[in-house]
């Protein structure tokens, strides 16, 4: 087993994921509404999605945007929505060990959901060019790039968002990404989550602003970790 | 952190290093020690434990537009499964409401 990381096999990987990438230029068009409409300004929004890459994270960060910012709640909700990269790495070390380590790093800063189940498909079938991974993640960030633009353009010639449920947009964004498109809800899950949901209620309003969102997810992580798993599954 | 042009980048910033360490820090972990059943689990549980922390007060301090926005969301992701369908029926819902 082994692995490699060419032009041909980017540009193979970079076109698999174009049809993919489609939908992800009308979820970065949705990003890019709802932060004007948060009140941040078009270059703050490029810049997030061109750096940071993870849609539900800087759909989560704008809800924490005002007019002071709360680094620690910014950084630890960052980190744990994020958190789910560090198994989808872990998944793909055995195929990436072969690879120089800055092409490896090179692969692992564009992965995202999308590429990283296409990769995790190739690796299995015992494909040894990586290009999935990196030549997708490139197709994904472009798209990325290109919604938020559309939406920054947009966003800022819209006065009244509510009118027209365009406040909503991140609230629905991260529910549909909750609930998930390609595994069934998991059962085992919900309870995790049901105390999530409680703890950060409770923190909403005893709690200093902000703790809520860290507060649940502790909260729901411990749970996870204390409940036995009723029957194994492999997701991220 | 008072809200800044500078404060505004550095809050990005940190947040784009924190990313792009939790999607280069599995691979780094796994060459010194595999992650355990346990660790999987809590992150696992956490990842969703998130979004639920963030979209529960949401619903909670909102108006009713965005409650059935929400519930709009959930009940079309669960029967059709595809989130831009999902979503566009939130915002609609959302929308429609606010307009009688």
């Amino acid at each position: 087993m082994s692995a490699k990381l060419d032009a041909q096999g980017t540009l193979r990987g970079f076109k698999r994921m174009a049809p993919v990438s489609l939908f992800v230029v009308a979820f970065g068009l949705a990003f890019g509404v709802a932060a004007i409409q948060h009140g941040l300004s078009s270059l703050e929004t490029l810049l997030m999605s061109g750096l940071i890459f993870a849609g539900a994270s800087q759909f989560a960060a704008l809800e924490l945007w005002g007019p002071t910012i709360p680094l620690t709640a910014l950084v630890a909700t960052t980190f744990a929505i994020n958190a789910r990269h560090l198994l989808m790495g872990a998944s793909l070390y055995p195929w990436l060990r072969h690879l120089p380590p800055g092409q490896r790093y090179a692969c692992l800063g564009v992965m995202s959901d999308s590429n990283w189940a296409m990769a995790v498909g190739d690796h299995q079938r015992g494909e040894t060019n990586v290009g999935v991974l990196f030549g997708g993640g490139i197709a994904l960030w472009t798209a990325w790039m290109l919604g938020t633009l559309l939406g920054v353009v947009f966003g800022s010639g819209i006065s009244e968002p509510e009118r027209f449920g365009l406040d909503v947009i991140m609230g629905c964004f991260l529910l549909a990404m909750l609930v998930g498109s390609k595994h069934k809800p998991s059962l085992a899950l919900l309870l995790p989550w049901c105390v999530a949901g409680g703890a950060a209620l409770l923190a909403l309003y005893y709690l200093p602003p902000n703790a809520h969102v860290i507060v649940g997810a502790l909260a729901g992580g411990l749970t996870g970790l204390l409940t036995p798993q009723t029957s194994p599954q492999k997701e991220a | 952190m008072p809200l800044t042009t500078t404060t505004a980048l550095l809050a990005i910033l940190i947040m784009a290093l924190t990313t792009f360490t939790t999607r280069i820090g599995g691979a780094i972990i796994m060459s010194r020690i595999p992650i355990g059943p346990k660790v999987e689990r809590f992150i696992n549980a956490m990842a969703g434990s998130v979004l639920v922390a963030v979209i529960v007060p949401l619903a909670a301090q909102g108006d009713w537009g965005a409650r059935f926005a929400l519930l709009a969301t959930l009940v079309a992701m669960l029967i059709v499964r595809k989130p831009l369908i999902a979503i566009t029926a939130g915002v609609a819902t959302a929308a429609l409401w606010r307009l009688v």
